[in-house]
């Protein structure tokens, strides 16, 4: 049998909003993944950390308050410099469609707004692991 | 009456049953917001216990059920406060000026992360949020800024500030000082709500147990100095924005409240000394009469514990005022004009049940800061409320309606039974420690994202009406980066120009009267004016308290 695809799910930065994070682990872990939830302020080197010791697919990210062009890049850059960059990088905040673009562009993978299902997001997650 | 009752009640069964049986319904549940099951039609069976003076009495009276105030809108509106905050407190400034000059009568002020977090903007976990979700203030100079020609003795200013809120409280008085103005005469209110925050908007920064303490300092020290200063805005609104029910959101939020009430009489404080200043904070989410038998329901609980079982005698003691947000969670991303109408539908509920001031959230919430004209909008909508509905000539209209008595009634249940449930876990603090609400809330909002996806409850635009290729013609408000690299700037000019004997004499001070659980606030306001900053005031007590971490479960 398969194993059963890992994701990691973290909310990096200040904010605290995590009904988000939690409605979308509590999703994927009833879609059969097995989701390893960092919480909160997780800074973007204890979520690679974290991703190389848990072994995970997907990183997850949730970011409500605006800092994820910081972010994200960051955890970019630290995922080549630790060879995990064949791992996706995927998650969902209030993000605008230029500032989407702009991160698709360097790598990561498709971002979630406000009103996504979380069908979708662990569609997406599927098809990217069956394309893998 | 019950054989009357009695006949009515056998009446409406087969009423009831015959309608089953020959109407077919749409194919949908008729749930609440919070997933309880409405009731087709609502009899004077339901009411069987009721009793008129008991339950409602008259407004301005017990139980005020039907409201705090004996002629309630017609003597004053409600305050409309619009929260806001963003970049340099220049930016902030102005848009108060704005706000004012459009009618508003009140501040509101959101502070920045790194300032609710109680972090300087030149702290390296600052980087990335200054100035990003409300204005960046780290020392008595930004504050100094950000209200630059408001005159403090006229308006009433709401700050919303959690974890570092007395830091923030005392560079406000520090300001008015500099102004001239006599601290007993200032108005308005500091969130101060630490509870809430370990339930659900996770913005603390010590353990439970010493900000308790904290926040005791503050209401001890306005009961002496700021006698009309509201000292805890005990909120429900993150509560049920972290998606908690409607019940839940009110029993967590009075829970809370009675925990503070608990926590002061701890002190030595005399309840009547300081009830009066403590205000809730509920949400206005979509259902209609569930929120409006919420706030009725909060009323009378309010009042029954404070006089029953803390024996307030004072009557202002039992007073339930409160403060209404429209619900943030309720907005949609897509076709975002339509929050309009969800905004004015939920003003509405507010309104009905009484509230003593309101914010009503703009259309673009959900994308982005709010823009001018999209704040002027949520404004003009209860302007619209206010002036054009006829709504405020009476008072408690929907009083004596079997459905929203029998919901008011079901409301204080549930509460109660939450009640007993947190006693049994030995309190608010052992019952967040156990995660215990952080599970209920996580949930409740679980549940109600499966409704969404399997189509039981519908969102217009969202799972239901949904516009293809939508494109969103709604301004922004973006915040430019210079924004951070200003605030360095200006605390590193800070830094050069202080005192710094003095900075670090009123620090040593601070750290002194920690030590020996002196209250700490004359130590705040002492240090703000030496321009020590909210970092460093900070710090000095994180090397005494330590720092929370929640259990991370979900």
């Amino acid at each position: 049998m398969a194993r059963k695809l890992r994701v990691l799910i973290a909310k990096p930065g200040l904010d605290g909003h995590d009904r988000g994070a939690k409605v979308v682990a509590a999703a994927m872990r009833d879609a059969g993944f097995e989701v390893i939830y960092a919480g909160l302020r997780q800074t973007p080197e204890m979520i690679v950390e974290t991703a190389i010791q848990e072994d995970v697919d997907v990183i997850a990210l949730s970011i409500l308050s605006g800092a994820h062009m910081t972010i994200f890049p960051k955890v970019l850059d630290l995922m080549k410099e630790n060879g995990i960059n064949d791992k996706l990088l995927t998650g969902g905040g209030i993000i605008s469609e230029e500032d989407v673009e702009k991160l698709q562009k360097m790598g990561v993978g498709k971002l979630f707004g406000p009103g996504a299902s979380t069908r979708d997001a662990v569609q997406y997650v599927k098809e990217w692991a069956d394309e893998k | 009456m019950s054989k009357n009752i009695d006949k009515i009640s056998s009446r409406g069964k087969t009423w009831l049953k015959q309608t089953e049986e020959s109407s077919k319904n749409r194919d949908i549940k008729f749930i609440t917001a919070s997933s309880e099951p409405v009731e087709l039609l609502a009899t004077p069976d339901m009411l069987t216990d009721f009793d008129y003076e008991r339950d409602l009495g008259y407004p301005g009276e017990y139980p005020y059920t039907r409201g705090v105030h004996s002629n309630m809108y017609r003597g004053k509106l409600w305050t409309m406060r619009q929260f806001a905050g963003f970049g340099t407190p220049e930016d902030s400034n102005k848009r108060y000026h704005y706000l004012l000059k459009k009618g508003q009568n009140g501040l509101s002020i959101a502070f920045d992360l790194p300032t609710l977090m109680g972090l300087d903007a030149d702290d390296s976990f600052s980087e990335g949020e200054v100035g990003l979700c409300g204005v960046s203030v780290s020392s008595l100079k930004d504050m100094e800024i950000l209200l630059d020609k408001i005159p403090l003795d006229k308006v009433s200013t709401s700050m919303t500030i959690n974890s570092p809120a007395a830091i923030l409280f005392a560079f406000y008085i520090a300001v008015a000082e500099k102004q001239g103005v006599d601290p007993g005469k200032l108005r308005g209110t500091i969130q101060n709500d630490i509870l809430k925050e370990y339930i659900a908007q996770k913005e603390y920064i010590f353990p439970p147990e010493p900000s308790m303490s904290i926040i005791v300092d503050t209401i001890e020290y306005c009961t002496e100095h700021l006698p009309q200063w509201n000292t805890i805005s005990i909120s429900g609104y993150h509560i049920r924005e972290a998606g908690a029910t409607a019940a839940q959101e009110l029993a967590f939020t009075l829970a809370d409240g009675f925990a503070y009430v608990e926590a002061a009489m701890a002190r030595g404080l005399n309840i009547d000394d300081f009830a009066p200043r403590l205000s809730l904070f509920f949400n206005a989410h979509n259902d209609f009469f569930e929120e409006i038998a919420k706030y009725r329901a909060a009323r009378r609980i309010w009042a029954k514990h404070l006089k029953e079982k803390y024996e307030a005698k004072d009557e202002r003691s039992l007073l339930m005022r409160f403060h209404t947000q429209t619900a943030g969670c309720t907005l949609t991303a897509q076709q975002p004009e339509n929050n309009i109408s969800r905004v004015a539908y939920q003003a509405l509920a507010a309104v009905l049940g009484g509230t003593q001031s309101l914010h009503t959230n703009s259309m673009d919430e959900t994308l982005a800061l709010p823009s001018e004209k999209a704040v002027k909008i949520a404004l003009r909508t209860q302007q619209v409320l206010a002036y054009e509905t006829g709504v405020p000539n009476t008072i408690d209209p929907l009083a004596g309606s079997y459905f929203v008595e029998d919901l008011t009634n079901k409301m204080e249940q549930q509460a109660e039974d939450y009640f007993r449930k947190i006693d049994d876990m030995g309190g608010v603090i052992p019952a967040i420690e156990n995660g215990f609400f952080q599970s209920e809330i996580a949930r409740a909002a679980y549940q109600y994202q499966r409704e969404i996806e399997d189509k039981d409850r519908i969102i217009v635009g969202t799972n239901d009406f949904i516009e293809e290729d939508e494109k969103i013609e709604i301004p922004l408000l973006e915040i430019k980066k210079e924004v951070e690299e200003k605030q360095i700037e200006r605390l590193k000019e800070l830094k050069q120009t202080r005192d710094d004997k003095k900075v670090s004499n009123a620090l040593k001070q601070l750290e002194e009267a920690a030590a020996q659980g002196k209250n700490l606030m004359p130590e705040f306001i002492n240090c703000a004016k030496m321009y020590a900053t909210l970092g460093e005031m900070i710090n000095v007590l994180k090397q005494k308290y330590g720092e929370y971490v929640e259990p991370a479960e979900f």
